[in-house]
């Protein structure tokens, strides 16, 4: 909305100067009023929605773990006990050691694919590119619950494909959501499945960025192509690799609906919570127990300061491997 | 009716997650002073599953002038995050709302959140079930649901299986077959070593059945305080469930899984412990073209009960008087033996367990196996039990998953008992 469209233009017939130009300088101050603020208020109706949505709940949750809080019944302030709990709480751990091996068994191959993916769809020879795009990020637009109950199916004991294929080399069938190695391989091939294309996508948007003289200059000086994506692709996409790698951290940190599904619903993940995430352990004692809101506040917290701290560890790691 | 269908419970979770946080932000207070003694133009009443009360509430609407609007959700899951955002906010409750027993138990931990029926209605102390009417009441003696249905116990059986693995097919004989638990375990090892397939599809199915069966204090006694490592009644259904997995008769389907739905069409397993609200899982997940070929004998060792709802009025209803009215309505004889008649959920008043439409019913998908004597005379041996605020909690979240862990191979029998202990105690704080 602009300010100073609410003003009359200046009449031509207006008999007395002063009267004008204290008009006209109203009317620039509005102008500089329109400069100055107009653009905070076009960026408003984002953090209106994200206050609502974003800070209040996080500052409500932050409140709430600081009591001993029953979703349906009364609330005690208990200072910092739940934090003091969840340090020595075992299942906690098992939570942060299950997420973070899904993590790093979902995001290293499924980044390596990508970043080998987007080096061939950025080559200049390759015909039909743009449906290779396309096919690339399909996975992504699918419904993760789909992905998830799909994957389920496949994965099963008694009548899935992948244990079927397996028979075939002589593999006697496995129950994969009963060992820690084999539902965590089967969680992380749903999450990989669903985000390398799209990882692919942003990595040859930043690749194309690249400017293509330094190709050429390399290749006049004899540089192989192997030589060229190590020494030109690589240093050059490292800003972009920045922000994949903690876009794949906030995700794989935040994991929930493919364990939950794949764990046929039960929020435990597995008979011995195999593979049961920090989210839903989040969600166990925050929303399924309802006497211990408070604490799954408290969990909800330190996952948020484990991903802030995640974040900004890559950041600084990266950055420093550019200099 | 306990329709614990976690098929479907998948994205329903995710789904309750988003609403649920939803409740968990908004806060407020409804200070709408109730008017006393006005007569209400409408009650909103909310069930999940089927409760059959379609017809019912048409009679009571021309009875009484009030309208009543039936809301019902499909899916348990769904069902009970509806409810503790209507309680957490204080905002959205209907005026009556069916409670399943789990959900039952763990809101009875906060009985301020419901009215004391007894003042309101007639004493019905006499009517039902007594083990059930004792159930609805609160730990502080405020009577908070009236008796709606039980689950009962039973076991569904394949008859073609049965008979592949030369073992008898007909009710009787089949139920000759185990007059007890011992006889169940040896009727499976018949039936591995004739077909080398487990009978039963898991140990908590059975677990279940026994722990419900011996009745008493479950994982809670009388004061509510956690004993699951002392009861008895624990143990027994812990060491039958353990002899089971030694002797090896079932087919390690966890209930609810993938491969468990499966199992039904594909044959996995020969058996499984029905209560009534099973009978339809059963069908659901066998298809059309196994019509007939399950049937339902006796459970053995004697009745027990598994699952079952009460109606409760919220504290938040501005109509509580006739809201209570309208539960007394719903749960008397009558409606009871209609609300079978429509869809099957089993009466607890005890002059519709007398009903002969109700005692004369079969059922075609099982073989034309009479569910209603066999359910029926169950409901009446029933034992007096008591499950504490977390026991649905402490049972699959402790109980099952140790057992499983055992029955897996993934824990020896002390290891998995020593998790069922500690868990028991984390799930069953409240």
């Amino acid at each position: 909305m602009s300010l100073s469209a609410t003003t009359a233009p200046p009449s031509p017939a207006a008999p007395t100067p002063p009267p004008a130009r204290r008009h006209r300088s109203r009317s620039s101050s509005l102008t500089r009023l329109d400069l100055t603020y107009s653009p905070y208020l076009y960026i408003a109706p984002f953090f209106l929605v994200f206050g609502i949505f974003g800070l209040y709940p996080m500052l409500r949750t932050a409140w709430m773990s600081l009591h001993d809080w029953n979703l349906i019944g009364d609330h005690s302030f208990i200072g910092l006990d739940n934090y003091a709990k969840l340090v020595t709480d075992e299942y906690f751990w098992n939570a942060t050691f299950n997420t973070f091996g899904i993590f790093l068994l979902s995001t290293v191959p499924q980044l390596l694919l990508a970043l080998f993916l987007a080096n061939l769809l950025n080559r200049t020879f390759l015909r039909a590119r743009t449906l290779f795009r396309m096919a690339i990020f399909m996975p992504n637009v699918v419904s993760v619950a789909a992905v998830a109950i799909v994957f389920g199916m496949l994965f099963q004991r008694d009548f899935g494909v992948f244990n079927w294929l397996l028979g075939f080399v002589g593999v006697d069938p496995i129950d994969w959501d009963a060992e820690r190695w084999s539902s965590w391989s089967a969680i992380a091939s749903m999450v990989n499945w669903r985000w390398t294309g799209y990882n692919t996508l942003i990595l040859l948007a930043g690749m194309q960025a690249i400017p293509r003289e330094l190709y050429e200059a390399a290749a006049l000086d004899g540089a192989s192509q192997w030589r060229q994506f190590w020494r030109i692709t690589l240093p050059m996409l490292t800003p972009t690799f920045v922000f994949v790698v903690i876009l794949s951290t906030i995700g794989g940190l935040q994991l929930f609906t493919e364990p939950l599904v794949f764990a046929n619903g039960n929020i435990i993940g597995g008979d011995q919570r195999e593979f049961q995430t920090l989210a839903m352990y989040m969600y166990e004692l925050g929303i399924e127990n309802l006497n211990t809101a408070g604490y799954g506040a408290a969990v909800a917290w330190a996952m948020f300061l484990m991903i802030a701290l995640m974040s900004l560890v890559n950041f600084l790691l990266i950055r420093r491997t550019v200099k | 009716m306990s329709l614990t269908t976690r098929r479907t419970r998948l994205a329903a979770v995710a789904l309750a997650a988003i609403t649920a946080v939803g409740g968990l932000a908004a806060c407020g207070n409804d200070d709408d002073a109730p008017a006393a003694g006005e007569k209400p133009d409408k009650l909103v009443v909310d069930t999940f599953g089927e409760f059959g009360y379609d017809e019912i509430i048409k009679q009571y609407e021309k009875d009484t002038g009030i309208k009543v609007e039936l809301r019902k959700t499909a899916q348990l899951n769904e069902y009970r995050p509806k409810i503790v955002r209507a309680l957490a906010t204080r905002k959205g409750a209907a005026d009556v709302i069916a409670l399943e027993e789990g959900i039952l138990n763990e809101f009875k931990a906060n009985p301020a959140n419901w009215v004391d029926l007894a003042p309101l209605v007639a004493d019905h102390s006499k009517d039902y079930l007594p083990w059930k009417y004792e159930l609805g009441k609160a730990p502080d003696g405020r009577l908070i649901g009236l008796p709606t249905d039980v689950g009962s116990l039973a076991v569904c059986y394949r008859r073609d299986l049965f008979q592949a693995a030369g073992l008898p097919t007909e009710r009787d004989q089949v139920a000759g077959l185990w007059p007890d638990w011992n006889g169940f375990i040896e009727t499976g090892k018949k039936y591995r070593a004739a077909t080398n397939k487990g009978m039963l599809d898991s140990v908590t199915t059975a677990a279940s059945a026994v722990m419900f069966q011996q009745g008493g204090d479950l994982f809670y006694d009388k004061q509510d305080a956690i004993v699951a490592d002392k009861s008895a009644s624990v143990k027994t259904a812990w060491d039958t469930a353990i002899a089971m997995a030694d002797a090896n008769i079932t087919a390690e389907t966890a209930t609810w899984s993938p491969e468990w739905s499966a199992g039904f069409k594909q044959g996995t397993f020969a058996a499984t412990f029905c209560p009534s609200w099973m009978l339809g899982i059963v069908a659901d997940n066998s298809g059309a073209e196994n019509n007939g070929k399950w049937d339902v004998a006796p459970v053995p060792g004697g009745a027990g009960n598994w699952g079952g709802s009460w109606l409760a009025v919220p504290e938040q209803s501005k109509y509580q008087k006739e809201a209570a009215k309208l539960a007394e309505y719903l749960t008397n004889a009558q409606s009871q033996v209609a609300a079978f008649k429509l869809k099957g959920p089993l009466p607890t008043n005890l002059e519709a367990l007398k009903n002969p439409d109700f005692l004369s019913y079969t059922n075609e998908y099982f073989n034309n196996a009479p569910t209603g004597k066999i359910f029926g005379d169950s409901v009446a041996k029933i034992q007096p039990l008591h499950l504490g605020p977390k026991h649905q909690a402490v049972k699959e979240n402790a109980f099952e998953p140790a057992l499983r862990s055992y029955e897996n191979g993934q824990a020896s029998k002390d290891k998995a008992w020593e998790q069922f202990v500690k868990d028991a105690q984390t799930q069953g704080a409240f």
